[in-house]
């Protein structure tokens, strides 16, 4: 027995040492930025990345004042809550230093050491160049401080233990820094920088495990937005110019961003630099596009054809058309449109029950708005004009039953 | 601007002239000052009202201006009110609480600051009049129990939170059952000065 006892006693010790060296790899020593919190253009810099990372879109709440947190961020394993950013000392993050901000966006801790929940992306943050974390820092400590304690999350067992977050963190995260490839572009490599840092667009674009890990971050080839039930579409392989007008305009001749994504747009995409968005967008189309997964589902009987025709004709044609051309500026064509043919159909469930507006932009200010049609339509409505419109017009996709609308009707409003 | 704002008269109906499934209110010819308010209360939460807030989220305050005063220049006839269910005696005490107010427990006259004609006044204070019962209800409920709130200080809610339940079935229904004046229209000054300090006012805004 004792040999065996022995043996398990020194398989946990080495399993603990093992969990607690790959909590810190890479956190060095805190060393802090040598330069001028109150430098004019740091702080201007730091504005400018605050709007490239969306920072507000967690660290906001609706309606409350900038940056001071509280906003619930649904998860699987319950809510997580933002931290106050302001420079507020007993609050927020005035008693900070900037090495332990970059700590925070670099290795995922705390002021004190504790590690962080990674609904904060930092496995994305990690790639964030130390004068930029600089930038952000300064950007942030000019901000009027506001009091606001930070609110605990609210977490299931054992996803509210710190063990379990330690443990998660040996699995899926690790350390890193952003190291642009020799022989492309300095836009590509811009590009690549933003997406994979800053932008975070893995956080939504790529999907998760059980665990709520990112599966293959790189290869943003789309995932569903958990509780949200919003599609967030696969990017590697999009044109370039389609997507970069669509950052900057929220919409274009042949498609609009709505939901969560509007949101993205309204806050940040629109006010990129034009050479930047161009740089996200280049990169983006450089990826390898993943293969179509193969159809599973059936194609419409025809009576539900039928039926979505003629809720088609009534709901719908006045302003998509009876050509499912739509209107360019005005009502996105859905003939052809790849939003429309995607699997699983949950953002049109989500437009046609919710309705939609695409962000108000410079480029667009007045954009034009869908219905919410939840009041007229029933569930086997719904679906039947949704396998129609994905079988007109030389579109070819899976039927839509009224389990698939009761499915993807969003669990989580905002 | 119709054609972009089908999304508000899909539940709103035709021209924002009011839906006939008797809750989504008329907006048509509010005043754009209030819409704007509310508008901006429903993106950012403090009016809680969810496909409203969804539908909002991504536009900012130049576009909810835009489409406040569209629907506030729109000046359209109101349908007849459906005649009340209630018994006489409801629809006397909301009438004295309308026009009287209940200085017992301290309500001021609903038309002090909506106005005698109750068609709301200025750019800020909405008329009460050609709205459901049910939204009423539910509107007066809303700030009882502080799920619908405006900017302090509060008139609103300090003044539903001394009415009781009976008395916010009463006005409701009394409201109700007014027809609306063929030109109704808000008028320019308040008969009397208000009552209760108001946040949602555009004096109060420039105050601060």
């Amino acid at each position: 027995m004792r040999p065996v006892l022995a043996g398990l006693a020194g398989l946990l010790l080495a399993l603990t040492a093992a969990l607690w060296w790959l909590n810190v790899r890479g956190d060095g020593t805190l060393q802090g930025g040598a330069f001028d919190a109150n430098d004019p253009r740091l702080v201007e810099r730091g504005a400018y990345l605050a709007r490239a990372g969306n920072c507000q879109g967690c660290h906001t709440p609706r309606g409350a004042a900038p940056f001071s947190g509280g906003r619930g961020i649904p998860t699987p394993f319950g809510t997580v809550y933002s931290a106050n950013l302001t420079p507020d000392g007993p609050t927020g993050i005035g008693r900070w230093s900037a090495a332990e901000f970059r700590r925070a966006l670099h290795n995922g801790r705390s002021r004190d050491g504790r590690l962080l929940y990674p609904a904060f992306p930092y496995d994305s943050y990690t790639r964030i160049s130390a004068d930029d974390a600089d930038a952000l820092f300064a950007y942030l400590r000019s901000l009027p401080a506001v009091s606001r304690p930070n609110r605990p999350h609210a977490l299931r067992f054992p996803y509210d233990s710190a063990l379990a977050l330690a443990v998660w963190r040996a699995l899926f995260f690790s350390p890193g820094r952003f190291e642009p490839q020799a022989g492309s572009s300095d836009a590509w490599n811009r590009g690549a920088y933003l997406v994979q840092g800053l932008g975070h667009c893995s956080a939504c674009h790529a999907s998760r495990n059980a665990l709520g890990a990112s599966r293959d971050p790189a290869a943003l080839a789309g995932g569903l937005i958990p509780l949200q039930n919003w599609l967030a579409p696969g990017l590697a392989g999009q044109p370039s110019q389609a997507v970069a007008e669509l950052l900057q305009r929220g919409v274009s001749d042949s498609a609009a961003l709505l939901g969560p994504m509007a949101e993205v747009v309204l806050h940040s995409t629109q006010h990129l630099k034009p050479d930047d968005l161009s740089a996200m967008a280049a990169y983006l189309q450089s990826l390898p596009q993943a293969d179509a997964p193969r159809r599973t589902a059936e194609s419409p009987a025809p009576s539900q054809l039928q039926r979505g025709e003629r809720l088609y004709d009534r709901h719908c044609a006045h302003c998509h058309g009876d050509d499912g051309l739509g209107q360019p500026r005005a009502y996105v064509p859905l003939a052809g449109n790849r939003a429309v043919l995607r699997d699983p159909p949950a953002n049109l469930v989500q437009v046609v029950l919710g309705g939609a507006f695409p962000a108000s932009t410079a480029g667009n200010p007045r954009p034009f708005g869908m219905p919410p049609l939840a009041t007229e339509l029933s569930d086997e409505d719904v679906a039947a004009v949704l396998s129609y419109i994905r079988n007109a017009w030389g579109n070819r996709a899976g039927a839509v039953q009224a389990l698939d609308v009761q499915r993807w009707r969003s669990s989580v409003r905002p | 601007m119709a054609q972009r704002l089908l999304a508000c008269t899909g539940c709103h109906g035709e021209d924002g002239r009011a839906a006939s499934d008797g809750y989504y209110p008329r907006i048509a010819g509010k005043p754009a000052a209030y819409l704007f308010r509310q508008l901006r209360a429903f993106r950012d939460g403090q009016r809680p009202y969810a496909p409203m807030t969804h539908l909002l989220a991504p536009l900012d305050d130049a576009y909810l201006r835009d489409i406040a005063t569209h629907f506030a220049s729109l000046q359209l006839p109101y349908a007849a009110q459906p005649p009340s269910r209630v018994d006489a005696a409801t629809l006397r005490r909301g009438e004295a609480l309308v026009r009287h107010g209940d200085t017992a427990h301290d309500v001021p006259a609903c038309q002090a600051c909506h106005g005698t004609a109750l068609t709301g006044i200025g750019a800020d204070v909405p008329g009460l009049l050609g709205l459901p019962v049910d939204y009423l209800n539910a509107q007066l409920g809303a700030w009882r129990t502080g799920a619908r709130h405006a900017e302090a200080p509060d008139c609103m809610a300090q003044i539903a939170r001394r009415l009781a339940p009976q008395d916010v079935h009463a006005l409701a229904h009394w409201l109700a059952a007014q027809p609306v004046p063929a030109d109704a229209k808000a008028e320019a000054r308040a008969p009397v000065p208000a009552p209760l300090r108001c946040g949602s006012s555009s004096a109060a805004e420039g105050a601060r």
